[in-house]
């Protein structure tokens, strides 16, 4: 039969990984008038500043969770992490279990009831609050800057992937996607974002979820998969005989699995600094949490976040790994796949698995699903930007009372700068591709050491103002100095990732770690020759000062702590079953 | 959904979504008998993935706008 051709705008010049239909096409328009069809109805129900940036604290803890994980799904993330596992096998799993859940449940029942109970709008604004304007602005600044230029870099690899994958124009890409999360967050705020994180999870989860069933379907199974992908000659060159299929058994050595690493850079450096560091203070994620409508929602955010992140592999890491089984071809890295037209990148992995499985229509709702994932992550940054701008630097610098229809006007113009500021960034990106690789190392010397000041400053009574302020500072300028080392001296990797073996990846785990290491040692170094706050202003922002609110009395079945420990066994059986 | 608030449940609105979806794929799939019009291969095209799926979030969606309509009025 007929089939409706695809707009001549829509294409660019060169080959695509798929080709889609009329009914593809239709799925995704549909998804672009829902998400702005959701801002313009919100409109009217964002009044106040607190609906605004805060979405008014009044989101169940559902609602809450999962706008908690989506807004980590964008930025890349399914596609990266299914290349990942087709680079590295199942090790990239660590990501999602001993690199999230943790630090999931440990925000939700430990850190939450302090950034909760103060009312603050951000985590530069607890800083403020705990130890001074010093801090806040050291956090808040930075973390502005590189939110912006993160969702631009963003911005650019989702319109680099949708040329490769879809064949359409770049400019075209960045253009549709920025306006359109632009105009949704202007609309709503974050109310409009929250509302629409929710539906792309939904989205994402029922675009990428053929994949592997099917791909298990006709691999007959977990078994078979391993099988095929140990008898697959055209993997054999890249597999070299390693373990692709196991969790942990292979990391007693640095040259044992296909990573490079050892368990001690997985557990230390990802599952304790890098993944608390990010699940924790990372506003883009905390704010979703924040607004929460009560402190047991609050509680229970991030819980119910964690057990959808744990099936979070089996729609983006399985796929990886089931490439390495079925496809016919041999995928490379990004460099070698550029010098060679017609060879496909490891990220290419998801869009080929998708292009396999699934007919028409269905492939539009994959494709949606990719487009949903980006974009639930670049409305995170904007709303998280727009909020700190807002509270933590215009606020903070004008030290006047200010009405909440002023603020909303400043979020709304925030919004716009930050998405005009996006773009320039991703057409900066387009001129200089290497930036990307800087950019993604430039924010990770942020998370770790902020990790390190938020944590001693919740934990710890006797840190003090100026040691939250130099802990933050030398322990970011640090793992600034350590990565110069390795890019200026290669052979400084056996010092840094303590093997000369180590992969990207590993050099980034033990930077992490060294740099939240330098942070504690100078927190209590300067802490110790201080003056430290009074207790009476550290009510509420410390453990151990003033009572901790609890929820209500609830039966056993209501309370965090219960689904907390449910989703804890679920985490180490899983790990069990794959070790 | 909002607590305490006049607004429209954020499940209505995916609920509308999905079921539009659902029509859309399951339809498509019963003109198009599961095959590209491009003439693109789809492994295990047999299975009928677009009938299943379709139908799934045909249901589900129903499901989900009939529980999460608007009643009119706030809770």
């Amino acid at each position: 039969m007929p089939c409706p051709t695809v707009p001549g705008f829509l294409l660019a010049t060169g080959g695509s990984i798929m080709s889609l239909e009329g009914v593809d096409l239709l799925v995704i328009v549909l998804y672009f008038v829902a998400v702005i069809g959701i801002g313009l109805y919100l409109k009217s129900h964002t009044k106040t500043g607190e609906d605004f940036f805060m979405a008014g604290r009044e989101m169940t803890a559902w609602i809450a969770g999962l706008s908690f994980l989506a807004a980590n799904l964008g930025s890349l993330e399914l596609m990266g992490w299914a290349g990942a596992a087709y680079q590295y096998g199942i090790l990239a799993t660590h990501w999602y279990w001993v690199g999230a859940i943790p630090a999931m449940l440990f925000l939700g029942l430990v850190m939450m009831p302090f950034y909760y109970i103060c009312k603050t709008h951000s985590v530069p604004g607890y800083l403020q609050l705990r130890y001074g304007e010093g801090s806040r602005t050291v956090a808040a600044i930075s973390f502005g800057f590189m939110t912006v230029l993160m969702s631009g870099i963003n911005m650019f690899a989702m319109a680099k992937v949708m040329q490769v994958v879809l064949g359409w124009d770049l400019h075209f890409s960045i253009w549709i996607s920025s306006l359109t999360v632009g105009a949704y967050v202007v609309l709503g705020g974050l109310l409009s974002a929250i509302f629409n994180e929710v539906l792309q999870f939904v989205l994402i989860w029922l675009g990428a979820m053929l994949v592997p069933i099917v791909g298990l379907i006709e691999t007959g199974g977990w078994s078979g998969m391993v099988a095929r992908i140990h008898s697959n000659p055209v993997v054999q060159q890249h597999i070299q005989g390693q373990d692709f299929t196991h969790l942990w058994s292979t990391m007693g050595t640095f040259t044992g699995n296909p990573m490079g690493i050892h368990w001690t850079g997985i557990v230390f450096g990802l599952g304790w600094v890098i993944s608390f560091g990010y699940w924790t203070t990372d506003f883009l994620v905390v704010q979703r949490v924040m607004s929460a409508k009560d402190l047991r929602s609050a509680k229970m955010a991030p819980i119910i976040g964690a057990a959808f992140k744990m099936f979070v592999p089996f729609i983006v890491i399985l796929p990886g790994l089931l490439g390495l089984a079925v496809l016919p071809e041999l995928l490379h890295s990004e460099k070698l796949a550029l010098l060679h037209p017609g060879w496909h990148s490891y990220n290419d992995v998801l869009p080929l698995m998708l292009a396999r499985y699934l007919g028409p229509g269905l492939l539009g709702l994959g494709v949606t699903a990719l487009i949903a994932g980006f974009m639930s992550g670049m409305a995170g940054n904007v709303t998280a930007f727009s909020t700190v701008w807002t509270y933590d630097i215009y606020k903070a610098f004008r030290k006047v009372e200010m009405s909440d229809a002023h603020l909303i006007k400043v979020g709304r113009w925030a919004t716009i700068v930050g998405i005009l500021i996006s773009i320039g960034a991703a057409y900066l990106a387009m001129q200089f591709q290497s930036i990307m690789d800087y950019v993604q190392a430039l924010f990770s010397f942020f998370i770790a050491p902020l990790f390190g000041t938020v944590i001693f400053g919740m934990m710890w009574k006797r840190a003090t103002p100026a040691a939250g302020f130099w802990g933050l500072l030398t322990g970011t300028a640090s793992s600034v100095a350590m990565w110069v080392w390795v890019k200026m001296d290669p052979s400084a990797l056996r010092y840094i990732a303590l093997s000369p073996n180590a992969k990207d990846m590993a050099e980034n785990m033990y930077r992490a770690l060294w740099s939240w290491c330098i942070c504690a040692i100078v927190t209590i170094v300067v802490s110790y020759c201080t003056k430290p706050k009074p207790e009476s202003e550290l009510v509420g922002l410390v453990y151990g000062i003033g009572e901790i609110p609890h929820e209500a009395v609830l039966p056993l079945w209501k309370r965090p702590i219960f689904w907390a420990a449910i989703v804890i066994v679920v985490f180490f059986v899983l790990n069990l079953m794959v070790w | 959904m909002i607590h305490g608030r006049n607004m429209i449940s954020i499940w209505f609105f995916i609920g509308v979504l999905v079921l539009v979806y659902g029509i859309i794929i399951f339809g498509w799939g019963l003109v198009s008998g599961g095959h590209s019009a491009t003439g693109r291969p789809i492994t295990l095209s047999e299975l009928r993935t677009d009938l299943w799926m379709g139908g799934f979030m045909t249901l589900a969606g129903a499901f989900y706008t009939w529980r999460f309509a608007p009643k009119g009025k706030a809770k």
